[in-house]
């Protein structure tokens, strides 16, 4: 799926918005074009969602197509999952990645599975957007960074954007994949930047993954909350001369490998960001790849910088201590470039 | 709430039927085929002409009453015992075959033969039942096509009706008004658990008030009795006043699947007794008691039986031999970079 408009890093009319407003958009823009666009979650209607990701959209499409449902996360997608059956295009939000568990049966017995078990009869294009991972300050089990869990499972497209512009575009292709999408929104992102975002309607492809900066003494692997960390690791690092190439994955699965080993094959060196939990993240994966493919490109071992093997901290005065920072990624380069 | 019942385990001392010569004879021939149908597929089974098999031996009525009451457009939403209200809704013998042999042509049901795949995972249709239902009503808004609106039947287990899955889903119906009917298969058993160990109260219709819609039970045995249930379910479904729990008594005479064996777990002459109330012999005993049936209709419908079976058999045994890359298809609509791998891996070509 081509962009179908060029992205203007212009200003437009309305100027800059948030991550958000992002989000907001692509939903209303979907729900302009397709009538079989339908929104539905937990308090995503008259409210607009606990971040305001469907503010006004019930007010602008009607409580058939934008609706409230009960507080039941497999029944939320399970629903989804019926309405895609019946010809529908469902964007289902569950309130937080961290309280998707109820519905991982539905997920990893169906959303996955349902072309290949019906052979090809029915697909499911359905986007189920769940805001994930820390760094607000949330209360307990409200940062969790499930996507491992998510990208384990064949038949699903994970996609973690990282800025405004990104989550408007990559939102729109998820909505019009013929597979199910999880779309994870990193909550700290949601509002920590402002952007110029193409108005209307504009599609980035799935399955792609972006060199952010280029640079050629390490390459940092990250996506979603932790390419902003990493920018900003890959700028003190400049300073001192040392020229840090950001990789940002945007999409989980299906994973773009070839991006990833042409990135590691000119640099040698590979460090992985992630802020889920280290053992079995999604991390594992990126760094058992390039030890598959690009182990005699390597200068030095890959290193991960995660968060630690222990549940998300709800101790908000020492969660920076669990989510990986700048100071971090350094501290990983450092090691590499010894 | 009474059991609706029409036709007692006897087959004999029972009132008028509201059902026409024509349906009765219907239902007739519905029944016995499935019957048929089971009885040969634990024979294949047994000759390894098929894997492991979910029999329905004494719920025909259960699933074919039901599922005639189903009109042009509506849709089947089965679990893996559902076989009976499958080839009942239009799905060919030959892929029911297939199916059962974990043929992946047999996953491919046909576009004309409206229901969901066979469901493994306990009460995971129940939420996307609710689901299509309410597409129809979205597609009949003539947002999207031209399309009539549709009723879903929704199949599960007494055992099921434990899985938070039915909760949320009978909830949402009702709170969408979706036009659903829920058939619970009230069978005695989850493999080895009987319905008292199952839940406190076994009245499951019981629950259809907690969930403010309208509940039936009926002697699920009594196909008379589950036909007429689910027409009244349906056409309310169909008049948009919403979802029905419907509870069929019925018991399972059977095996959990070919690879169970209940004498482990309960008492056979206890089942013995229970099978006594089958749905078929009471049936043919009341049809051919007010001489709608006859030896010579009972003759054309086995022999038309044999016949469709000796087809279908041909059909399933004239499938290809399995392409190992077949694995790893229809993953995604379009193969991914690790399916293609995986694929070719596989040899595909």
């Amino acid at each position: 799926m081509a962009a179908d408009v060029k992205v203007s890093t212009a200003e437009t009319a309305r100027g800059p918005i948030t991550m958000v407003q992002a989000i907001n958009e692509a939903m209303a823009v979907a729900l302009e074009r397709d009538p079989r666009v339908l929104l539905f979650g937990q308090d995503v209607g008259v409210m607009g969602g606990v971040f305001r990701a469907s503010d006004s959209l019930q007010e602008r499409f009607g409580e058939e197509r934008v609706f409230d449902t009960p507080l039941a996360e497999a029944g939320i997608v399970g629903l989804g999952i019926g309405l895609a059956l019946g010809g529908m295009r469902p964007i289902a939000e569950v309130q937080f990645a961290g309280f998707l568990y109820p519905a991982l049966d539905q997920i990893l017995s169906h959303l996955g599975r349902y072309r290949h078990r019906t052979r090809g009869r029915f697909s499911l294009p359905m986007v189920v957007r769940a805001p994930y991972g820390g760094g607000v300050h949330t209360p307990e089990q409200h940062a969790d960074s499930p996507e491992a869990v998510l990208a384990h499972a064949p038949g699903i497209k994970v996609v973690i954007p990282s800025s405004p512009e990104r989550a408007k575009g990559l939102l729109l292709a998820a909505i019009e994949d013929p597979d199910p999408v999880f779309f994870l929104e990193a909550i700290k992102l949601y509002r920590s930047e402002r952007q110029a975002v193409p108005e209307g309607h504009y599609a980035f492809e799935i399955g792609k993954a972006r060199v952010v900066r280029p640079g050629n003494a390490v390459s940092l692997f990250c996506y979603g909350g932790m390419v902003e960390v990493c920018m900003k690791a890959a700028e003190v690092a400049a300073r001192e001369g040392v020229e840090l190439e950001v990789v940002d994955l945007e999409t989980l699965a299906p994973l773009d490998e070839a991006t990833i080993l042409d990135s590691v094959k000119r640099t040698g060196r590979a460090v992985i960001v992630y802020e889920a939990p280290r053992s079995g993240g999604f991390g594992a994966e990126v760094a058992a790849r390039i030890a598959e493919e690009a182990i005699y490109h390597l200068e030095a071992p890959i290193v991960r910088v995660t968060g630690w093997d222990a549940p998300y901290p709800p101790f908000t005065s020492v969660e920076h201590y669990y989510r990986p920072d700048a100071r971090r990624v350094l501290a990983a380069v450092r090691r590499v470039l010894e | 709430m009474d059991t609706l019942q029409y036709i007692p385990p006897s087959g004999a001392e029972f009132g008028e039927l509201p059902l026409t010569t024509e349906e009765l004879l219907r239902g007739y021939r519905a029944t016995a085929r499935a019957r048929f149908f089971d009885e040969r597929a634990v024979t294949l089974q047994r000759q390894g002409r098929l894997g492991v098999y979910a029999p329905y031996r004494g719920q025909e009525a259960a699933q074919v009453g039901t599922t005639l009451a189903l009109e042009e457009g509506d849709w089947l939403v089965p679990s893996y015992r559902e076989t009976a209200a499958a080839i009942t809704h239009g799905l060919p013998l030959s892929q029911a075959i297939l199916y059962w042999r974990s043929h992946p042509a047999g996953w491919r049901f046909p576009d004309d033969v409206r229901m969901l795949p066979f469901y493994i995972p306990i009460a995971t249709q129940m939420p996307h039942a609710v689901g299509l239902a309410m597409a129809g009503r979205h597609q009949l808004a003539g947002r999207h096509q031209q399309e009539q609106p549709w009723v879903v039947l929704a199949f599960i287990g007494d055992g099921g009706t434990s899985e938070g899955d039915f909760h949320e889903a009978l909830n949402f119906a009702a709170v969408f008004k979706a036009p659903v009917v829920f058939v619970v298969q009230n069978n005695g058993w989850a493999i080895s658990t009987p319905t008292e160990r199952q839940m406190a109260n076994v009245r499951i219709v019981d629950r259809a008030n907690g969930y403010g819609m309208h509940g039936a039970r009926v002697d699920g045995n009594d196909l008379v009795a589950t036909w007429v249930a689910a027409k009244e379910a349906v056409a309310r479904a169909r008049a948009g006043e919403g979802p029905t729990l419907l509870e069929a008594m019925t018991y399972r005479i059977a095996p959990h699947t070919t690879s169970d064996d209940p004498g482990r777990y309960r008492d056979e002459e206890e089942s013995k007794r229970r099978a006594a109330e089958e749905p078929l012999v009471r049936l043919r005993t009341a049809l051919r008691s007010l001489g709608v049936l006859t030896d010579e209709v009972e003759a054309q419908v086995q022999a038309d039986l044999e016949q469709e079976l000796k087809e279908a058999l041909e059909v399933a045994d004239a499938a290809p031999d399995i392409d190992p890359a077949e694995i790893v298809e229809h993953v995604y609509a379009e193969m991914g970079p690790d399916q293609r791998m995986a694929w070719e891996a596989l040899g595909g070509r």
